[in-house]
């Protein structure tokens, strides 16, 4: 059924191609036992569930990615740099798209060269997303800016979306470049370096229609059963996710109503420096503290007005990816869920199977049999080799589904806590750079009111005032 | 206007003063000119309590009243502790009292009392929630801001926020008159200040009321003035600018607090939802927990903020209340100048009718002359006696004009005088109260500053 080419060689044990340098000196510490037994089942493996050539290699990496969940990523070992920028409008006959510059430098021998230039649109980068999680249905994939604004304000060609949008494609790809299994998938680096020929041909491969239909039946009937013996751990991990979506989600409305409350104060004062001003035409003494408060007034709406878009081009797009996340969490999850059912009905098949053939050694079925002419003695012996042979196949197959379900869930495990560990370190981050963001825009207004402050006081003894403090 | 001597009791604030009246007037009252009450008197209005009682229409009625606290300064200096004298007053004493005080110094602009109730100008606009309520985290926000719009809209006089505000008002303006160089030596304030009952029985006495009406009336019509006194005019222009300014920025004020209000209390949310969320966290859960508390910190400093920007706002409204003041002296000269035009007129008209009937020439054209044409000329004893007349018409206008003029020197002179007063005093106070304001924002500032450098940590914590 599967339509793709599978790469046998490269599993063949040499993993030095596949998996990242950094943690190649540590292959060594792999029980033998398991690594031989793992990588014979690949090579076997011919039946539905979609290959194509990154899973191949990358599923090598993965058995040993999920022995070593404390590996951390340097900076220092960061061997790929991409960069999304300079996007650019294509008008062609039927329709006008915006395309981006992607940008690699890397070290990596797998690629041809240091640096690569290509031009992708959104369109390639739904593409890669599609193909990873094809290839690992339970590692999570960093979400994309959405297809269209929900809110339905923003044109399509607006310069404020579509900087937003690259800025996301290029947070996406990053994740995607740091990521050990993603990074090393076939089809990241020909995103990475193909022409856009080269693309759109490679675009065209991959499992077929009929394939990837026959998963989808399989995966709905699965999913209809649902799942029988979830263990805790997944349940726990459900539960958090569905928390974690619905607190995240709160966040983000919540900072989007701030942002929205930011933009009317700012409206209001925008009015107050012109009426300082305005009183101070009619003033002779009180002029100049008059267009002074004005002044500063003014230089404070500046302040907030940078305020609001830092929290606009900063703080909201990674909330949104967040919320985001949370649903590819949830799909992540699902997805377990489902080899898991499906595992547990080939289970019940085979034992119900077996049941059938222990039952049926011990009937004698004379009556039918005798008419056709054969002995019981023969008949029986075609029922049981009949029943033996399927046995061995179904046998096979759970082993298969077996392997399988074992793979996603440490799959799973492993790339949630990877996944926590980055959602940890990027919203700290979002978090600490709103409230430094914030201190200075209080120091900046102070600093405004002080030197106002400080003009009064040296107007106030040039006139012999009394002074104040 | 006979010499009253001296033994006459005080004549107050009759403009009509004879030079010898205004002597008895030192001598009788409490205060020595120049000095004000101010000085040897310490005033407040210390508290408020609600009273009921019978109405004029005999209906059951709830109001407010006012303690009034005075003590003499130099007994407070000489160590000793002498009592408090006090007395309650209700708001509509210090109404009339003003009014008193407006009708008998015309030429002062009066400090002004605080607002009789809220009005629209105050009142904050609210825009309704813009997401769908149902699922919208931040709805107890919206009953918060719901409540601090109906408490400005609130016509309520009972509301204890506003008879805070009102009772800070009050003493305010018994400060002012009381540091007043010329009102401050009134006998009638002091009664006020001192004298429980009676006080009004005496403020009658002195007949202020019929003037008031008759000022009201003459003050509410419109006239025109040939010769208006360049400055008044200016003076009563920079009154309507100021007037209107003032208005503004109170306006445009209110609308940012109602904003800002609004900035702050939406990120208390911040704070329930990061409790929440620091549940179901391990290592993250202790700083967001107490991220979210800096936040709640923060959300909840605006209700300080905004008080603080409130007093700011009540000393705009002082100078919005005092710039009609102003207004009212410049129109009281526009009277007073045009009735000095009118008596002129009037005496000018009278003389010419002298003339004509003396030499016998009719130069203007009078029904009079008509009727002489038509039916005769008038025999000499008729002529005789209407120049008589004339003449001595002629002699009271002439003294009319004389009063009217002095009248009219006399309020220019006091008036300017209290005018330019106005101004330092505006100058200044208005000066102390931008400084103040900065004061504040810097404050807030600080704040604000404290707040997220401790959230800056907690996230750090994270």
């Amino acid at each position: 059924m599967s339509g793709s080419v599978v790469d046998n060689t490269v599993s063949s044990g040499n993993s030095s191609v596949a998996i990242p340098t950094d943690i190649s000196g540590q292959i060594l510490d792999i029980d033998e036992d398991d690594d031989l037994e793992v990588f014979s089942k690949d090579t076997t493996l011919s039946d539905g569930s979609s290959l194509n050539a990154s899973m191949q290699t990358s599923s090598a990496s993965m058995i040993n990615q999920y022995k070593f969940e404390e590996e951390e990523e340097d900076a220092d070992t960061k061997d790929i740099f991409v960069t999304v920028d300079n996007p650019e409008s294509h008008v062609t006959a039927i329709e006008t798209y915006i395309t981006y510059r992607v940008e690699t430098k890397t070290t990596r021998s797998e690629f041809d060269s240091s640096e690569f230039e290509v031009r992708r649109r959104y369109q390639d980068f739904l593409w890669l997303k599609g193909r990873l999680e094809e290839a690992h249905p339970t590692l999570i994939v960093h979400p994309l800016p959405e297809k269209f604004v929900m809110k339905g304000m923003v044109e399509r060609f607006n310069e404020d979306f579509i900087e937003t949008r690259r800025s996301a494609l290029h947070k996406f790809l990053n994740k995607i470049a740091e990521h050990p299994i993603f990074s090393s998938s076939e089809d990241f680096k020909i995103f990475l370096t193909a022409g856009s020929g080269e693309l759109t041909s490679h675009k065209k491969q991959g499992p077929g229609f009929l394939s990837r239909m026959g998963e989808t039946v399989k995966a709905v009937a699965a999913a209809v059963r649902g799942v029988r013996g979830r263990p805790q751990e997944f349940t726990d991990m459900q539960e958090y996710a569905e928390a974690f979506s619905q607190k995240i989600s709160s966040i983000d409305k919540v900072t989007q109503r701030i942002v929205r409350e930011q933009k009317e104060y700012l409206e209001e004062l925008k009015e107050c420096g012109p009426t300082y001003a305005l009183w101070s035409q009619s003033e002779e003494e009180l002029a100049e503290p008059l267009k002074n408060v004005a002044g500063c007034v003014d230089k404070c709406c500046k302040e907030t007005e940078e305020q609001v878009k830092h929290l606009n081009d900063h703080l909201i797009p990674v909330l949104h990816e967040y919320v985001l996340c949370a649903d590819t969490l949830k799909a992540v999850l699902r997805r377990r869920d489902n080899i898991q059912a499906d595992f547990e009905v080939k289970t019940e098949a085979l034992a119900t199977k077996k049941a059938d053939r222990d039952a049926d050694s011990k009937v004698l079925s004379l009556a039918w049999d005798s008419l056709v002419g054969r002995s019981p003695e023969e008949v029986k012996q075609q029922k049981q080799q009949k029943l033996k042979g399927e046995i061995k196949e179904m046998r096979d197959e759970l082993d298969k589904v077996e392997d399988r379900l074992e793979w996603a869930n440490n799959a799973l495990k492993s790339d949630w806590t990877r996944w926590q560990k980055g959602m940890r370190t990027d919203l700290r981050s979002a978090f600490n750079d709103t409230a430094e963001r914030n201190v200075s825009y209080y120091e900046k207004c102070l600093a405004v009111w002080e030197s106002f402050l400080q003009s009064q006081r040296t107007d106030a003894e040039g006139n012999g005032n009394v002074d104040f403090s | 206007m006979a010499d009253s001597g001296s033994e006459a009791i005080a004549v107050i604030g009759n403009t009509d003063l004879t030079p010898s009246e205004s002597e008895n007037n030192l001598k009788n009252t409490m205060v020595e000119k120049g000095t004000s009450l101010l000085k040897k008197m310490e005033i407040s209005v210390a508290e408020a309590e609600k009273r009921t009682g019978k109405n004029a229409v005999n209906m059951q009625e709830t109001y407010t009243v006012y303690l009034i606290e005075t003590r003499p300064v130099d007994a407070a200096s000489e160590g000793t502790n002498p009592a408090l004298d006090s007395l309650w007053r209700r708001y509509s004493e210090f109404e009339l009292l003003r009014n008193y005080l407006l009708v008998t110094y015309p030429f002062a602009v009066v400090p002004p009392l605080p607002e009789k109730r809220v009005c629209k100008q105050d009142a904050l606009v609210t825009t309704a929630c813009k997401c769908d309520l149902n699922s919208c985290t931040v709805t107890s926000y919206f009953l918060q801001q719901a409540e601090f719009v109906w408490h400005k809209l609130s016509a309520d006089n009972m509301d204890p926020d506003f008879v805070e505000r009102r009772r800070v008002g009050l003493e305010n303006f018994l400060l002012r008159v009381a540091s007043h160089p010329v009102l401050s030596s009134d006998k009638i304030f002091y009664l006020f200040l001192t004298e429980e009952n009676g006080w009004k029985e005496t403020m009658f006495e002195t007949g202020f009321q019929a003037k008031a009406d008759s000022r009201l009336k003459a003050l509410n019509a419109t006239f025109r003035v040939k010769n208006p006194d360049k400055r008044f005019a200016e003076m009563k222009h920079y009154g309507d600018e100021l007037q209107s300014v003032i208005s503004q920025l109170l306006r445009v004020r209110a609308r940012a607090a109602d904003r800002l209000y609004g900035v702050y209390k939406v990120h208390g949310n911040y704070g329930r939802v990061f409790s929440e969320w620091s549940a179901i966290e391990k290592e993250m859960g202790d700083g967001l927990q107490s991220a979210g508390h800096h936040m709640d910190a923060y959300a909840a400093s605006v209700d300080d903020i905004l008080e603080e920007e409130e007093h700011y706002a009540d000393q705009l409204k002082e100078y919005l209340f005092y710039a009609d003041a102003l207004r009212t002296v410049c129109r009281k000269h526009e009277l007073t100048q045009y009735e000095l035009e009118m008596a002129v007129q009037d005496l000018t008209s009278k003389k010419q009718q002298r003339e004509e009937l003396a030499t016998g020439t009719i130069r203007t054209f009078s029904l009079k002359g008509m009727t002489s044409k038509l039916f005769g000329q008038e025999t000499p004893e008729q002529r005789e006696a209407k120049l008589k007349m004339l003449e001595t018409q002629i002699e009271e206008g002439e003294e009319q004009v004389k009063e009217r003029n002095a009248e009219c020197d006399e309020f220019v002179k006091s008036a300017w005088v209290d005018i330019e007063r106005f101004k330092e005093q505006k100058d200044h106070d208005l000066r102390e109260s931008l400084i103040s304001y900065a004061i504040m924002q810097i404050s807030m500032c600080k704040k604000g500053i404290q707040v997220w450098n401790n959230a800056k940590e907690c996230f750090n914590k994270m």
